[in-house]
């Protein structure tokens, strides 16, 4: 059976299906009133999980629950930058947006990515977190993700942490405002990964970085393998070549390839699912012509394929969020995404038919797919 | 001395809504405060030490900003969740 945790602007959510995935029982709410960016299931324990939180009036926060989400504790220590030295100007965490489980040779590791954009690592399974200096103190942070002033209206956001599974010291990151950038000695040094990417919001040259991920994926079977959905396009990259590749552009003109989430099929490294939102004119960021759709593709972007059998064929005005959209790992993939208009909604084939599984949620954020009982 | 506690904090005063603490200073107080009620400090100040923006404290009705504010044992601490929502 599945389990989805979702995370909303008023708290947490789950759903829990069925052995077929045909019937769901919604769980929750959790923090109720809570902004709830993240929830994620440690998939090396199957009990631990960590929850990114913050409210209206208070500071931003991680909670954990080692039983399943029976009960809950906050970390002792949640991210937060250095203080800074007197007459500087500091940073401050606005709020938890990404947790990642660390590598399995690693228990108790996580990352996580803030608002604004820094990086985090816990070693004692989410109760203390330090932040990873090669990143938040790097001289050239401060000219790889711009000032506070660009950021978006939300904040520029650090996610898409990717642990490469064959080696716990190579990591990569993407950023809102700061492109892609990799590590290969555990977080101690950093260099950009973007050629390739357009950043058509940057005037001259093609940049090296300054780019807007939207969410990007290491494909767990084949490492090499990293797909991209960004401000710009659809991309892929096949290590170790250093330039993305846009296979958004075999997406039909008429939808484009703008989009926010980017999901992997669990075993198939030539399989992957986008949700095209509008990126014309004020950028409205809603499903095209108000017709709702996830496109996949089989062959690692060269086709794309609409799938919309079940969703709304008019007047629906989705907009998914970059981690309101993921799989689970049976046979046949189930694929699940959530709407800022509060509906979850299901596919237990792969994309072929959708059925909505939850409605009047508050705004969705993240959705995350794990398997009980494994 | 008392200390008044919003809604919003009151998960970590186990839902008391007026508690004791101690200190010289407003840093005192909260220093004081999160070692009675573990995480509450970090939900209320960030770690530039600024008083969170919608969250404001009251020491006898006058909001106070600076955490080296001085404090008395007669003075009234009220914490309130200012406007933020919807």
């Amino acid at each position: 059976m599945t389990m989805l945790f979702i995370g909303t602007r008023k708290g947490a959510f789950t759903l829990e299906s069925d052995p077929r995935r045909r019937q769901w029982r919604i769980g929750g709410p959790h923090f109720l009133g809570h902004i709830v960016n993240h929830v994620v299931l440690d998939p090396r324990d199957r009990r631990t999980l960590l929850c990114a939180a913050r409210a209206g009036h208070l500071g931003p926060t991680v909670f954990r629950s080692t039983d399943f989400g029976r009960k809950w504790r906050e970390a002792s220590r949640p991210p937060a930058f250095p203080k800074a030295a007197e007459g500087e100007k500091g940073l401050s965490v606005d709020h938890v947006f990404w947790l990642e489980p660390g590598h399995a040779s690693e228990p108790g590791v996580w990352y996580a990515g803030t608002s604004p954009q820094g990086l985090f690592r816990s070693d004692d399974g989410g109760d203390t977190w330090q932040g990873v200096a090669g990143f938040n103190a790097h001289p050239m942070r401060r000219q790889w993700v711009g000032g506070e002033q660009e950021a978006p209206p939300d904040g520029a956001t650090l996610h898409s942490i990717n642990v490469d599974p064959r080696d716990s010291r190579h990591l990569y990151i993407g950023m809102s405002m700061g492109g892609v950038f990799e590590s290969t000695d555990g977080g101690r040094d950093w260099q950009p990964l973007n050629s390739g990417c357009a950043a058509d919001f940057i005037p001259g040259p093609a940049p090296e970085y300054g780019h807007d991920v939207h969410c990007m994926r290491l494909h767990p079977l084949q490492p090499d393998r990293l797909y991209q959905q960004n401000h710009c396009g659809i991309y892929r990259i096949d290590r170790p070549h250093d330039t993305w590749r846009r296979i958004g552009r075999a997406m039909p003109k008429s939808i484009g390839d703008v989009g926010f989430p980017m999901v992997l099929h669990p075993r198939d490294a030539d399989a992957a699912w986008v949700f095209p939102m509008d990126g014309g004119s004020v950028w409205p960021r809603v499903s095209p012509g108000g017709k709702p759709a996830v496109y996949v593709t089989r062959d690692a972007g060269k086709r794309w394929r609409r799938q919309d059998r079940g969703l709304p064929e008019r007047q629906a005005w989705f907009t998914v969020k970059r981690q309101a959209m993921c799989a689970d790992s049976l046979d046949p993939v189930g694929v699940y995404f959530g709407t800022t208009s509060g509906e979850l909604w299901g596919s237990a084939n792969e994309g072929a038919r959708w059925s909505c599984l939850a409605r009047h949620l508050p705004q969705i954020y993240s959705v995350e797919a794990a398997q009980r009982g494994k | 001395m008392k200390v008044v506690v919003p809604s919003q904090l009151r998960d970590y005063t186990r839902g008391a809504s007026l508690v004791e603490a101690r200190g010289a200073s407003l840093a005192a107080l909260l220093a004081d405060l999160d070692l009675r009620y573990p995480g509450i400090r970090f939900r209320m100040v960030d770690e530039q030490e600024s008083i969170r923006r919608h969250l404001k404290i009251f020491v006898n009705r006058e909001q106070v900003q600076r955490l080296d504010a001085p404090l008395t044992e007669r003075d009234e601490i009220v914490i309130v969740g200012a406007l933020s929502g919807g």
